[in-house]
């Protein structure tokens, strides 16, 4: 079990190249964080502190929507538990790769669980190489996103105060570019498409329901269907790609 | 916001977000998950970013704007195209933001 530093390192640093590309992403996205909370009525400690300690772009940016609203402390943080509610399909997903690791690797790795260094360390544990180290490679993705996300949030929060209009120039278009750029290469049997459709139809389907609870509901609903896609394939031998 | 209140808001938002991430970590050996739950989980990451995907392009507002005069819509076309045809990740994000921001400067 005791691998050589030097694999661990390369695992590690793997993490952190296979996730360069979602540094740019999330660059624009950290950017209009900073901006908006710099007029949202948050003190600058707290909006740094936010992005330090909860690190989770979407919450964050749903907190800062509803402090400008005045909002009570309470709704924001329910309104956080349910927009991060699909974290534990994420933790669901990665349970069987990292089960075996002692609690001082799963509460970091935890922390750090992002949409996006979620979908970078999926595409490492589904591969079958033998090696007992893709957990540093995790590290890797967890660090470069934290390190990225605090500074250009930092950076917003100073431009920010100083340009007060920043908020209109759609930085936030930075997110579904990302996110399409990383359901692509998931996107390669019959069944995950039928699933990508489905949840995709759902979206926009629940959109009434309040707190992005659609979201959740949605991906449920992809997933039925993906399955359903999968057992009418296995049965009789149909369409094969 | 006064300071306990951001005191009280941070916290919170902290220890649900680190929970929800944490708690199916915290319970590893006692979970055992059922075969067909091991099945769907990887339809698991498609469904999710598709779910929040489509409205933030459809509805960049919070309004239905499905025309190319969308810059998001646009955008995300663009994106989707790149990724398809480059399978490069860095430039699929980079000619997505472009488009993007090409159409504001445009019109």
């Amino acid at each position: 079990m005791n691998q050589p530093e030097h694999l661990r390192r390369q695992e590690l640093l793997a993490g952190v190249r296979d996730t360069l590309p979602l540094l740019l992403g999330a660059l624009p996205f950290g950017m209009i964080y900073g901006a908006l909370a710099a007029t949202s009525g948050l003190s600058f400690a707290a909006a740094v502190a936010m992005s330090a300690l909860v690190f989770a772009g979407s919450s964050q940016f749903i907190a800062i929507g509803l402090i400008a609203a005045q909002t009570p402390v309470a709704i924001i943080v329910l309104t956080t538990l349910i927009v991060n509610l699909r974290h534990m399909l994420y933790s669901a997903t990665l349970l069987p790769h990292l089960q075996h690791l002692p609690q001082r690797w799963r509460v970091p790795l935890a922390f750090w669980l992002t949409d996006e260094t979620f979908a970078v360390t999926v595409h490492r544990f589904q591969k079958d190489d033998a090696s007992p180290d893709k957990h540093w490679y995790q590290l890797g993705s967890s660090i470069a996103m934290y390190v990225n996300w605090q500074f250009w949030c930092f950076l917003g929060l100073l431009l920010g105060q100083r340009i007060p209009d920043a908020q209109s120039w759609g930085l936030d278009v930075a997110m579904p570019v990302t996110f399409i750029g990383m359901i692509i290469p998931f996107v390669k049997t019959m069944p995950i498409a039928v699933c990508v459709l489905v949840a995709g139809a759902a979206s926009l389907l629940t959109l009434a329901i309040p707190y992005k609870l659609g979201i959740v509901l949605s991906a449920l609903a992809g997933i039925v269907a993906g399955l359903s896609a999968q057992r009418l394939r296995a049965s009789p031998p149909a369409c094969e790609r | 916001m006064t300071g306990s209140d951001e005191v009280w808001l941070i916290a919170g938002m902290a220890a649900v977000t680190f929970g929800i991430r944490y708690l199916l970590f915290a319970l590893a050996e006692r979970i055992r998950l059922a075969p067909w739950i091991m099945e769907s989980l990887k339809f698991i990451p498609p469904a999710v970013l598709t779910a929040i995907t489509l409205p933030a392009v459809l509805l960049p507002k919070g309004e239905w704007f499905v025309s190319l005069a969308n810059p998001y819509l646009l955008a995300a076309l663009l994106t989707l195209a790149a990724g398809v045809l480059t399978r490069n990740l860095l430039a699929t994000i980079a000619i997505g933001l472009a488009a993007f921001f090409a159409h504001r400067l445009l019109f």
